[in-house]
């Protein structure tokens, strides 16, 4: 069964584009990275799956059930973490928790503190009074406390430190262990390209790649770095040339033999050939 | 567990529910405290106020004897608790569901196994508990003061005048509630505004009786003091005309609640 499965969603607010005939499959298990930039469509999906929002045309199935007929259970099986935390003001992270807790019919009480432990929450504070970051801990705690299936992660690392995200990338991991699925929206590329097996690339509404981490990162190209002193000329095969502290560095692709030629001729000291980051991989999508 | 969001709403909702209760039980006190004194002159003020013409006829004075306590409550304690309780109430309606979206929490309500209709139903039984709640102690302290000053309690004058406000304050909370379903950035101007105009629709109405038509439109048509202490009943036609407002304006709430887009 698939975690996710959706048919040519779409939908616009009014003239505005949402997302546009967009099909995508995350399978139960999988930890899957969204990716695309601000105003992308990533946080339209979400909003559409967690039945926020109407599609304007096509399906949708999380969990094997329908986002529309069975929006109730879904939402039970579905952990979701907003991208921007924000609770009843005058409450405590105590009673919010509880009114999370109650809302899924559940006592999460021992989950709950062993998360807020782990991620160093104070229970008695009043949500309105903390940090961007402590309120994220919240929604985190939110998400997770009562075991769910699926998790939704939309850009779940602003506004926590770097301490806070390794925490909460080993819980997700534990998570994902233990065979939660894990639907990871971010335009942080190292998060994705870190924890991800699989991952897919949306643009002005349009998915446009989706394959996992390795294949997207494994296009034909290379990234090469040179030190010495090189004449080269960009082409087709030879693009995004730079020069940075006495190196010169571009990314290749094509067949690896003419290019070793064309450096056998030149003064070369050092010589790197390595794997573009996604980030590369992501501006060649963008650009293109 | 069952009734999780209704307990949230009163738990979010308390401190301003004592304020306007405690407001506007302690106007109600105040006035009925004043009647003794006021009693004696009384007299006088009858004969003023028939001579002010249309003045009196806007609210209602120009049937109602000053010289009794039941009139003077249905007049005084009637505009207090009217324009107060109508005010409540029309806000509780309005922020019902719009505040979420206002505030930004839908996100987080919204995202939890608990249906739409459920939402509106325990949202809409806490805008009406808080009424009701409302309208019980301030019944109760009006009683007390009453008594305290040894003026005889006329309990039928004095249930009908509060339930007909009870009733006026459920259909703006009702109206209201439909209104809130189709906001997106709160409209407390919205509620105040419709409370202040049903107020004056009365008062014109009362006034000409070109405009007798409008008591029809606004609840105030079936919370005349005058009326009630003359028929000692409420004026079931126009009550059953505002009812059938208030369910058109649930129904609202629900039909558009059911199918909207949160952003």
């Amino acid at each position: 069964m698939n975690a996710i499965q959706t048919l040519n969603l779409t939908k616009y607010y009014g003239k505005a584009r949402g997302i546009i005939d967009l099909t995508l499959t995350v399978k139960e298990g999988e930890f899957f990275g969204f990716i695309g930039p601000n105003g992308a469509g990533k946080s339209t999906t979400i909003r559409t799956l967690l039945g926020l929002i109407t599609p304007g045309s096509g399906s949708a199935q999380i969990l094997g059930m329908d986002i529309r007929k069975d929006r109730e259970k879904i939402l039970s099986k579905i952990g979701y973490l907003p991208s921007e935390a924000i609770f009843y003001s005058g409450t405590k992270v105590r009673e919010i928790l509880k009114l999370s807790a109650d809302l899924h019919k559940k006592d999460c009480t021992e989950e709950g503190a062993v998360l807020c432990d782990r991620l160093q929450l104070n229970l008695s504070r009043k949500v309105s009074e903390l940090s961007f970051g402590n309120r994220k801990k919240v929604a985190i705690v939110c998400a997770l406390q009562h075991n769910p299936e699926l998790l939704i992660l939309d850009e779940p690392t602003s506004g926590l430190d770097p301490l806070m995200q390794r925490e909460f990338f080993s819980i997700l991991k534990e998570r994902n262990n233990s065979g939660t699925t894990i639907f990871l929206s971010s335009h942080i590329l190292s998060e994705i390209q870190h924890n991800c097996t699989r991952a897919a690339i949306i643009r002005e509404g349009r998915m446009i790649a989706c394959d996992s981490v390795d294949a997207l990162s494994k296009t034909n190209a290379k990234r090469v770095t040179i030190h010495g002193n090189v004449q080269l000329h960009e082409s087709d095969m030879l693009r995004n040339m730079e020069e940075l502290n006495g190196a010169v560095s571009f990314l290749y692709s094509g067949d690896i033999k003419p290019l070793l030629k064309i450096l056998s001729e030149q003064d070369i000291t050092d010589l790197i050939i390595s794997e573009p980051d996604l980030e590369e991989i992501f501006m060649h999508y963008y650009e293109s | 567990m069952v009734m999780t969001l209704i307990k949230h709403e009163l738990r979010q909702g308390w401190k301003s529910l004592m304020i306007w209760t405690i407001s506007i039980g302690f106007f109600v006190a105040i006035c009925v405290f004043m009647y003794p004194e006021m009693g004696n002159e009384m007299e006088g003020v009858n004969d003023m106020f028939s001579s002010m013409g249309s003045f009196t006829a806007a609210f209602g004075m120009d049937r109602l004897n000053f010289g009794t306590l039941i009139g003077f409550y249905a007049i005084e304690c009637g505009n207090i608790l009217g324009i107060g309780g109508a005010f409540f109430a029309a806000l509780l309606g309005i922020s019902a569901l719009a505040k979420e979206e206002k505030e930004r929490t839908a996100e987080f309500l919204l995202t939890h196994p608990i249906s739409r209709v459920r939402i509106i139903t325990e949202k809409l039984a806490a805008v009406m508990l808080q009424i009701l709640i409302m309208n019980i102690v301030i019944f109760i302290l009006s009683i007390a003061s009453i008594a305290a000053i040894g003026e005889e309690i006329l309990w039928n004058e004095l249930c009908l005048l509060h339930l007909s406000y009870f009733f006026v304050q459920i259909e703006l909370s009702g109206i209201c509630f439909g209104i809130s379903a189709h906001l997106k950035h709160g409209g407390l101007g919205i509620g105040l505004g419709i409370a202040i105009v049903m107020y004056f629709l009365n008062i014109v109405a009362n006034i000409s009786e070109s405009a007798e038509f409008l008591k029809y439109i606004t609840p105030f048509g079936y919370a005349e003091g005058a009326d009630i202490l003359d028929k000692i009943s409420l004026d079931i036609g126009k009550l059953m005309l505002g009812m059938a407002f208030t369910v058109i304006g649930i129904a609202l709430a629900y039909w558009k609640y059911t199918r909207k887009d949160i952003q």
